[in-house]
């Protein structure tokens, strides 16, 4: 079944079965139309349409955390009032991919990626001194994932 | 920074970082992406898929699939739950939680004392916050995870969900090698 609203039985399955990997071929998506049964207008159609909605945010490579470059998860506790002029200011560094708030006395947490170790520590001094806050700067050490794509099936 | 966190497999052809900047933000949607990608940097079709499988088999890409946005799909809660594990069996413990059916990203990062005991980071989406805390549950029993000390960090608000951007960060930052345009960094 398929427990996502949003997604028709064969969108979800395009979705679900995807996420892992496309044919690494001239054609993909018309690879993949035909193990779907559908026709490659379709899958093309589909992709773009979810992609306009949000709900995939972009059909391409995932790179591996470090291979390439540098990041870090970084963690600020920054009072209730300041959360949201410190989150914008944090939210101006294009180096910032993912910036959440969360329930804690840690309350904003984000991940910056850098081409250089150099360059990360720029990004990291100029948040510190903009918004007058310290940092936890927690740089993976360890990946333990198994990658098998998100399971969009699961209760 | 610290230990393991910046080492560089690298890649072992300029023309991949060319490859990866055209690529990073999403394949085009028409029929032959590689071809249009080819067009675009002096390659050929089949260049550019040699590429791509010789990125994937170096590791330096974990895949060319389709990136979802959990949280347009309904998983609306997610949780990070932080651990303190014995550093003798943080390798152990994260091996058994990578591959656990809720976890979706699992992480050994340093710890920070006094402000920040925790060593290992598990993230743990669910339709709600019940089913979330069911999971978490769950982990600790089928595991045996009860004298290890934990918080739960649900998020409230995201500022922002992107992909990271190696290639195409603003000038205004960039690096000396790279000429206009930023080199390539690490994932999340």
């Amino acid at each position: 079944m398929t427990d996502t609203p949003q997604l028709d039985e064969r969108e979800y399955r395009l979705v679900s079965q995807y996420q892992q990997g496309l044919p690494l071929d001239p054609r993909p998506f018309a690879r993949m139309a035909e193990q779907l049964q559908a026709d490659e207008a379709w899958v093309i159609e589909t992709l773009r349409r979810l992609q306009q909605e949000g709900i995939v945010s972009r059909v391409g490579p995932v790179i591996r955390p470090n291979s390439i470059g540098v990041s870090t998860l970084v963690a600020m506790a920054v009072p209730p009032e300041d959360l949201e002029r410190v989150a914008a200011i944090v939210n101006e560094y294009p180096e910032v991919n993912h910036n959440y708030e969360r329930e804690h006395r840690y309350n904003l947490w984000f991940v910056v990626t850098a081409p250089n170790e150099a360059h990360l520590a720029q990004v990291l001094d100029g948040i510190r001194e903009r918004t007058g806050f310290p940092l936890l700067d927690l740089p993976m050490l360890e990946d333990y994932f198994i990658d098998l794509g998100f399971p969009l099936q699961w209760t | 920074m610290d230990l393991k966190a910046h080492r560089h497999p690298g890649l072992d052809d300029p023309r991949q970082r060319a490859l990866l900047r055209e690529i990073e933000g999403g394949l085009p949607l028409v029929s032959r992406p590689y071809a249009v990608l080819a067009a675009r940097l002096g390659m050929t079709e089949a260049e550019v898929l040699s590429h791509l499988r010789r990125m994937l088999a170096s590791g330096v890409l974990k895949r060319i699939g389709i990136v979802v946005r959990h949280r347009r799909l309904g998983y609306q809660a997610n949780a990070m739950v932080v651990w303190d594990v014995p550093d003798d069996q943080v390798d152990r413990i994260g091996r058994l939680l990578g591959r656990a059916p809720w976890v979706t990203l699992c992480y050994r990062r340093p710890r920070r004392p006094p402000a920040w005991p925790y060593n290992l980071f598990t993230m743990i989406h669910g339709r709600d916050r019940e089913a979330v805390r069911h999971n978490i549950e769950r982990l600790v029993q089928d595991f045996g995870l009860h004298a290890i000390r934990r918080e739960v960090l649900f998020s409230r608000r995201s500022f922002r969900q992107r992909g990271a951007r190696y290639f195409s960060l603003a000038p205004r930052t960039a690096c000396p090698r790279e000429g206009g345009t930023a080199a390539p960094g690490g994932g999340p």
